[in-house]
């Protein structure tokens, strides 16, 4: 990026009662209901939702590859619609199914990208030396040839080459393993200490709370947006952790109970949120009453994934 | 200019490091055009033919050996029996079936005329037509000369006879090979510019890729000129493979200028390559590209006046040739390598050719789009 003809933007995303149809008259599908939020320059924005919920459309739209069929959003303080040339110039986007060239090495990969953003890798290479360092050993490899996680690397640094004011990454962690997503994440804390605002969408709630602020969105509408602490704080219920040797059954007859608004698996245990007034010995009794003897039953404080199961079940 | 260097640089790589590519491009027309050319022979041989004699005498047996030793005809079996023959027919051993009578020698000498019986199996239509005409004009041939060794000489020949001698101009030896090849070479050249090229375009879409340099300030012009530019170079790259083929397996030199040939192919390249680039906007797979492509490609070929003559197709087909941009050029290839037309006869072609381009490309990048 050259520093003469840089129009100065805030770093920050704003969108404004975004729609998105897809479809012709009849069928129509609304991706998008009129969304709106908005992420302040260098931080680190998560938009949490399942599949289908309108995360790479919404991305689209502000990478400017879609049309939004109302509302308006800015990138770096540049209009989606009207300004998509300079944005174009200011932002990375890495989209969720890998997209580079895979008949090409790693090193062609990114000299590409740097060169037709009239860029060199020289220039920026501080920005992603942390990355590229990781897959350079492989320099002269294919990148169709590349495991999950090293893709996932090279695409951050064809995304990073520019040194892009907001970065745009669409489901970077899915079906990537578990350590390759932690040393995912640790790679975007340090890109936030550089001042680069940072978009991510996840389907994986975990995640969540290695954002500063996440966007709840399900069926095209947000839930919610808050800190991962503010989404713990705001959850009010009860919630208890039960256990037994049936579990199959278990869940069926917590689902059952009348005291509870809502039971799912989580990990070893179910997850019971209670009704109001309902305690932990209602659920105790109700349990024995249906025959469980080896049942184990404890109080606990929600995690983030309870408080977005709670959302998205619009129990709260 | 740098980003369209790299562009065009990422391309190269790309097809020189695809050895599947590689291979259809270099492999492709040698294969073609040693193959074809003997194909396309409009020319019947090897004719199954049924007689039937009933007379034995010297005559019809002059006259079978000289429909066998024409080099049309095989004779397939010679019987007594018509109903033999007809079986050979029904067996699909036979094209033809001759029937000479009986007293045909006799009734020839006395009466001076005689008749033969000839059946056709039309299946094969064109060959079924064209074996009858052979062996017609063989008869004639035949009667000519029974005919003359009956005129007493040094007597006046009453008949007064027309003869016509004919002279082939452009193509002497009638060689249809020189027809052919130069044909054949246009739609490999075709097949290049505009299929390869769209296939790769819409692979970009398939693969993803596309959505990638769509988020970069890559201009649309030269993202476009990256993916034309190759193609354009291996489309000149085939016919110079093809006219050296040519030359060195068929000894077809072009009677006219190389320059013109490969001035025309320049601009009809910048046409098809439009095309390809159209087709790549409307679809989204390379499955739905190669289908559209071969669908086309079948349209152009049967209607280009490669097999057969335009002249004699039904006049709402002949505006669909005059649409059909492989016409032009399999016409110019034709004059330039036949005739040795110069640049002045092809001109109306290449002005054609211009608009074919403008408006091709012209459609194709309003309907490119970068964002939807």
């Amino acid at each position: 990026m050259k520093a003469g003809n840089y129009i100065p933007g805030n770093g920050g995303v704003t969108v404004n009662n975004i729609v998105k149809k897809y479809g012709a008259k009849k069928e129509t599908i609304q991706a998008l209901r009129g969304v709106s939020f908005e992420v302040n320059r260098g931080e680190l924005f998560g938009i949490i939702g399942p599949d289908g919920a309108g995360k790479t459309s919404l991305f689209r739209i502000l990478t400017t590859l879609l049309l939004p069929d109302g509302g308006s959003a800015a990138v770096d303080g540049l209009d989606v619609v009207k300004d998509f040339k300079e944005i174009r110039k200011r932002v990375g986007y890495m989209p969720g199914r890998f997209s580079l060239y895979q008949d090409l090495t790693v090193a062609e990969n990114l000299e590409f990208f740097a060169t037709i953003f009239n860029t060199s890798i020289e220039e920026n290479y501080e920005l992603v030396k942390d990355i590229y360092s990781q897959i350079e050993p492989f320099k002269d490899r294919r990148a169709g040839k590349l495991s999950g996680g090293m893709k996932q690397k090279l695409a951050l640094s064809c995304a990073l080459i520019h040194r892009p004011s907001v970065l745009f990454l669409d489901e970077p962690t899915t079906g990537v393993d578990a350590v390759s997503r932690k040393e995912f994440w640790d790679m975007l804390g340090r890109l936030k200490m550089q001042g680069i605002t940072i978009l991510v969408s996840t389907p994986y709630m975990d995640e969540a709370s290695l954002c500063d602020r996440v966007a709840l969105i399900q069926n095209g509408e947000i839930l919610a947006i808050n800190t991962p602490q503010g989404v713990i704080d705001s959850f009010d219920k009860t919630l208890l952790a039960v256990k037994s040797r049936r579990m199959l059954p278990l869940l069926e007859d917590l689902k059952a109970f009348e005291g509870a608004e809502d039971a799912y698996p989580f990990g070893e245990y179910h997850h019971v949120v209670l009704r109001p007034g309902i305690t932990d010995t209602h659920a105790m009794s109700y349990l024995s009453q249906k025959g469980y003897e080896d049942v184990q039953v404890q109080l606990i404080t929600p995690n983030i994934e309870d408080c977005f199961m709670a959302r998205m079940a619009k129990i709260y | 200019m740098r980003t369209l260097k790299f562009l065009l640089q990422k391309e190269f790589r790309q097809i020189f490091r695809d050895p599947a590519i590689i291979r259809i491009i270099f492999v492709m027309p040698v294969i073609q055009l040693m193959l074809l050319p003997w194909a396309a022979d409009y020319e019947i041989k090897n004719i199954q033919l049924s007689v039937v004699d009933h007379d034995h005498s010297d005559y019809s047996r002059q006259l079978v050996s000289k429909l066998t030793a024409s080099g049309y005809f095989q004779l397939e079996n010679y019987t007594g029996s018509f109903d033999k023959a007809m079986e050979s027919v029904e067996h699909e051993r036979a094209d033809l079936i001759l029937e000479v009578p009986h007293h045909f020698e006799r009734t020839l000498v006395k009466e001076n005329e005689s008749t033969l019986f000839m059946a056709v199996n039309a299946i094969n239509g064109v060959k079924a037509n064209l074996g009858a005409a052979y062996l017609r004009s063989i008869i004639q041939d035949f009667n000519r000369e029974v005919r003359l060794e009956w005129i007493q000489f040094p007597r006046f020949n009453p008949e007064t006879q027309i003869e016509v001698t004919a002279s082939n101009w452009f193509n002497p030896g009638l060689n249809y090979k020189y027809f052919m090849v130069p044909g054949i070479l246009v739609i490999l050249v075709t097949m290049v510019g505009a299929f390869l090229a769209s296939l790769n375009i819409v692979r970009e879409k398939e693969i993803g890729t596309i959505e990638q340099i769509n988020v970069t300030p890559v201009k649309k012009h030269h993202f476009i000129l990256g993916k034309l530019i190759p193609f354009w170079v291996l489309g000149l790259v085939i016919l110079t493979i093809g006219l050296g083929l040519a030359y060195a397996v068929y000894g077809i030199a072009p009677a006219g200028s190389m320059l013109v040939i490969y001035g025309f192919a320049a601009v009809y390249l910048l046409a098809v390559l439009g095309l390809g680039l159209l087709i790549s906007t409307y679809t989204s797979n390379q499955q739905q590209a190669m289908l559209l492509s071969f669908f086309m490609m079948m349209v152009f070929i049967l209607l280009s006046g490669l097999y057969t003559s335009i002249d004699s197709m039904p006049e709402w087909a002949q505006y669909i040739t005059k649409i059909n941009p492989v016409t032009y050029f399999i016409e110019v290839m034709r004059m330039v390598v036949l005739k040795g037309s110069g640049f002045r006869d092809i001109l109306p072609h290449i002005m054609i050719m211009l608009g074919f381009a403008a408006i091709l490309n012209t459609w194709a990048v309003i309907n490119y789009k970068k964002r939807s």
